[in-house]
């Protein structure tokens, strides 16, 4: 990755064994991996941004493997997904959108041609700036009992010159889902969509 | 008596440069969290041995989940911490109670040794408060470059009536620690101190 500097790389696991109600056969966990790294564009406005979407793709791939190893390796696990950047605040959100392609196909490739789009969120922030992730299923968006986020930020990051980059995994619907619309168990899978 | 746990996150963090210079070998940070139900919530409780016992089962969870995520063997554990945040149905005590008496010596046992205090922080607060836990060597205290500290939170915890539990395991120092002291390699970490 000769054009991408990271700074630090962290990971979270959350497993969810009950909100309240019956405690889950099965917890739900939800996992994030966010990697801080320099912003080459801070600071100026530059045109052409493009070329960077291909430096940033073995950076999504290296992120999207760690991202299911914490959840233990097995593509099979994961139902839902999301990504998201937070761009430090001398760059502009403009940057973030570089994120879509190589967040998204990165985790599309390691989860074996998952065939949803992937859900994802972005915003201009300074450290200890928050980003709330969308989740939703991985092969069908529709699917109303994967639709969740998972809040992700840390104190140190970004600086202004960096940006955060994120992508987030879940291994199941939220832990009391109960809302009725499209079940995983329904889906067609085709499309993306249903 | 065994903590009703709501959700347990874990949380890993690498950093590799600071400032420019590299950071070699990356400084490695990990913290575990679990949300509980506070059995005293709303009420005042005299004996607080729920709790403590509560606590004893904390540490070992807590810090295996530390030491698991970081890759380690025990023994390579660097330094430790401790804190709790109670939801505003509880008290104060109640944080105390889970950390003090009986937290410790399982969470010794996760981490090989730790012959020095486990440094702690506790503090009242809501969904979505930030817990900061002091990290400190956890064979001498006197280690300069190990004292830190990593920030958790959840945006979801502690409701009233619940408590979050951390506990914070490195297997290094600060990136970048120049400010003198004792050292990882001078310890000798049999007083706890020195």
């Amino acid at each position: 990755m000769p054009d991408v500097h990271i700074r630090k790389i962290a990971t979270v696991v959350e497993e969810i064994f009950h909100e309240g109600g019956p405690r889950a056969e099965k917890p739900l966990r939800r996992a994030a991996i966010i990697a801080v790294i320099a912003n080459p564009f801070a600071g100026r406005y530059v045109a052409d941004i493009q070329p960077f979407m291909d430096d940033l793709k073995p950076l999504g791939l290296m992120m999207a493997k760690r991202l299911l190893a914490v959840l233990g390796g097995d593509p099979a696990v994961v139902e839902g997904y999301g990504k998201g950047i937070i761009i430090g605040a001398a760059g502009e959100v403009e940057h973030g959108a570089l994120w879509h392609s190589p967040g998204g196909y990165a985790m599309r490739e390691v989860l074996g041609d998952t065939r949803a789009i992937v859900p994802s969120a972005k915003k201009v922030g300074g450290v200890g700036a928050r980003l709330d992730v969308p989740v939703t299923h991985v092969n069908a968006s529709y699917v109303r009992s994967h639709f969740d986020s998972m809040e992700v930020g840390m104190n140190d990051a970004p600086r202004a010159d960096e940006m955060a980059v994120v992508l987030v995994m879940t291994t199941g619907p939220r832990v009391h889902a109960r809302s009725g619309g499209l079940a995983a168990g329904d889906i067609k899978g085709e499309d993306g969509l249903r | 008596m065994s903590a009703d746990i709501r959700k347990i996150a874990v949380w890993v963090e690498e950093v590799f440069t600071e400032m420019g210079q590299p950071v070699t070998p990356p400084t490695r940070k990990a913290v575990a969290v679990a949300v509980i139900r506070n059995p005293f919530a709303g009420r005042y409780q005299a004996d607080l041995s729920e709790l403590i016992e509560i606590g004893a089962e904390l540490g070992g969870i807590l810090g295996d989940k530390c030491v698991a995520a970081l890759g380690i063997t025990p023994d390579q554990a660097q330094s430790y911490g401790k804190a709790a945040m109670v939801g505003e149905a509880g008290e104060l005590e109640h944080a105390a109670a889970i950390l003090h008496p009986k937290l410790g010596a399982p969470l010794r046992v996760s981490v090989g040794k730790g012959a020095a205090l486990v440094p702690s922080s506790k503090k009242m607060g809501g969904p979505g408060q930030v817990l900061d836990v002091p990290l400190g060597h956890k064979d001498a205290a006197y280690v300069r470059s190990h004292f830190d500290g990593i920030e958790v939170r959840l945006n979801d915890a502690p409701r009233a009536g619940e408590i979050m539990v951390a506990v914070a395991v490195t297997d290094s120092g600060r990136p970048l620690a120049r400010v003198g002291g004792l050292t990882h390699d001078q310890a000798d970490g049999k007083d706890g101190l020195r």
